[in-house]
């Protein structure tokens, strides 16, 4: 008996240590290149352009920052982006809403229907063209409604949104309202949203990464460069490869401004992540409540 | 009955005004492509519109499926939906089973902290990374690879190389994200399992092979089944922002060729590419269903 308890207890720490070190190999795999993105924003352009840069920040300079907000197209493609975060996950927060909170209701008449209006468009599509001809039809090519509109609901967040409601809000207290004479309405914003913090939280985050990450609608909706968001204009940038002289300013010889052009991009790097990497800690704890819930079946 | 519905209907007058909105959004903006869809059967002509262009049939999906195109496009977005499949499937479970036994909560909170990240990280930004890392000149894989001689190496001029970057990167990009649901399945496994599991001996090894890997594998299978009714769905604005004229010939789908033909190309044909995206639409949809139906069969929870 007892020698076998040994053995056991022997493979457990064989299996700890085992689990330990892959795990942290996994960590470094991940931390490691987002490290070296922000080392490499804060060294000298030289040290990027010769590879000496390997953990920390060599001969520290913000000579890539500076280079980041001199750039006008930069600085205003931020603005756009921000705004098109804010007012797009505004739109989408009162649209699921909207949306979900009928559906979610069982007296909702015709609301199997509704679903399956819904849902169906998650597995059909028209596709790319016919969706850009009604863009060009309702006239808003080249305008901040084609950022805004053509994505103000997200049917996957509608079902997640709609389970919550019908998990939590327990159905005695839409009976006790109702015999207050509470009408649906003032349910919904006296009640039902109060109660609804962590799935909003976690809905408007993923909204949020959308609008922030979206770059396509950007690419083939908006011409004028004033209304390019951030995204845009770092794909210019980083994929393209397009930098203007303008930007590298003070930089003289060509080996400077190649330099100064790789520094940039790193600059740029953490400039763009950095907002969503500082809001995600503060909503990481609901994740697993709202990713349970968009799991079930609606 | 009829009085009783339209009382009923009365009462809830307020839920059908907030649905409003929402289902105009969706008319608009989902059905109305669908009917505008019908210009892959037209010879689409912008002055007479999407009613009044003349119908062609089945034309333009005819001149599809003879070109030479055809084959190519099908075939890359098939091994890179099917590499993708496979590749990203294995880790989340694994990531996941191994943090399940950290007792350490620091080491595990930041090992989650970490993995769940670069989810976050924009599309743009992650191809900007991998250009970065992969410059034949500045990029650190090649400073790397100069040591031991072997390079300087472009990859991302390579065909061969293309479909690994991408795939791989998706792995590095969503590992931690996707893991957070098994997770989430393995706190809701009974832990009287384990109890008695450990009062009989049982090592960790056989805990998580007879108690944690069953009690995820329904999940597992849920997510692979509806993975793969999204087999024709690439990860299209990845690959355009990866693709260069050098790569096409293994990072070209049909969904960067329709952007390609009916936005970019000189020659715009709408039709054209309308009839190519709704092909892969109609694949998709008869994928769903028969992955539904055989999920059914297998005694899965269906998904709807």
């Amino acid at each position: 008996m007892k020698p076998s308890i040994m053995k056991e207890a022997g493979a457990d720490r064989w299996f700890t240590l085992l689990n330990y070190a892959v795990l942290s190999i996994i960590l470094i795999v991940v931390l490691y290149p987002l490290i070296f993105v922000v080392s490499a924003s804060f060294s000298s352009s030289t040290a990027v352009l010769s590879g000496r840069v390997w953990l920390w920040p060599v001969e520290p300079t913000l000579e890539g920052y500076r280079a980041v907000f001199k750039n006008a197209m930069v600085v205003k493609g931020f603005l756009n982006t921000m705004f098109y975060t804010v007012a797009g996950t505004g739109i989408n927060l009162v649209f699921s809403v909207m949306a979900a909170y009928p559906l979610s209701r069982k007296d909702f008449r015709g609301r199997n229907g509704f679903m399956l209006l819904f849902v169906f468009t998650m597995m059909f599509s028209g596709g790319l063209i016919p969706s850009y001809l009604l863009v060009k039809d309702l006239g808003m090519i080249d305008t901040v409604w084609a950022m805004l509109l053509p994505a103000a609901l997200s049917v996957w967040n509608v079902i997640i949104m709609r389970t919550y409601f019908q998990t939590t809000i327990p159905d005695e207290l839409l009976e006790a309202s109702q015999l207050d004479g509470c009408s649906d309405l003032r349910f919904l914003l006296r009640i039902v949203l109060p109660l609804s913090g962590p799935i909003l939280a976690v809905i408007a985050l993923f909204y949020a990464v959308g609008h922030w990450n979206q770059y396509f609608n950007a690419m083939i909706y908006l011409k004028r460069a004033e209304l390019y968001p951030l995204q845009l204009v770092l794909r210019d940038i980083l994929v393209q490869n397009e930098v203007n002289i303008d930007m590298l300013g003070d930089a003289k010889t060509a080996a400077a401004r190649q330099g100064l052009r790789e520094l940039l991009k790193y600059s740029l790097i953490v400039v763009t992540s950095f907002p969503l990497l500082v809001v995600y800690p503060f909503v990481q704890k609901f994740f697993v409540k709202g990713v349970m819930i968009g799991s079930l079946k609606g | 009955m009829k009085l009783k519905t339209l009382k009923e209907l009365r009462k809830g007058w307020q839920l059908y005004a907030l649905f409003l909105l929402p289902l105009l959004y969706i008319i608009i903006f989902k059905y109305v492509p669908m009917y505008g869809a019908q210009i892959a059967f037209k010879e689409f002509n912008v002055t007479k519109g999407i009613t009044g262009s003349p119908w062609v049939g089945f034309g333009q999906f005819e001149r599809f499926f003879r070109s030479h195109e055809f084959w190519r496009l099908l075939k890359n977005t098939l091994s890179i939906s099917f590499y993708t499949l496979l590749a990203s499937f294995p880790f989340p479970i694994a990531l996941a089973l191994g943090l399940n036994y950290v007792r350490n909560r620091r080491f595990k909170n930041t090992v989650q902290m970490v993995t769940y990240a670069p989810y976050f990280i924009s599309l743009v930004v992650l191809v900007g990374l991998l250009l970065q890392f992969l410059d034949p000149r500045t990029g650190m894989i090649n400073t790397v690879l100069g040591w031991t001689g072997l390079g300087p190496y472009h990859f991302m001029a390579k065909a061969s190389w293309f479909q690994s970057i991408y795939v791989w990167s998706n792995v590095w990009q969503n590992t931690g994200f996707s893991c957070i649901i098994y997770l989430a399945a393995l706190s809701g496994i009974d832990p009287a399992l384990h109890e008695a599991a450990v009062m009989d001996g049982a090592t960790k090894v056989q805990r998580m092979r007879h108690i944690d890997l069953p009690g995820i594998m329904p999940i597992a299978v849920i997510l692979l089944i509806l993975n793969t009714g999204q087999m024709m769905e690439t990860g299209f604005e990845k690959i355009l922002l990866m693709q260069n004229s050098l790569n096409l010939r293994s990072s070209e789908v049909i969904d960067t060729y329709v952007y390609k033909v009916g936005l970019v190309s000189q020659a715009m044909n709408f039709s054209y590419a309308t009839a190519i995206g709704l092909f892969k639409s109609v694949i998709g949809f008869i994928l769903l269903l028969v992955v539904n139906q055989t999920a059914k069969k297998l005694k899965q929870e269906s998904l709807w």
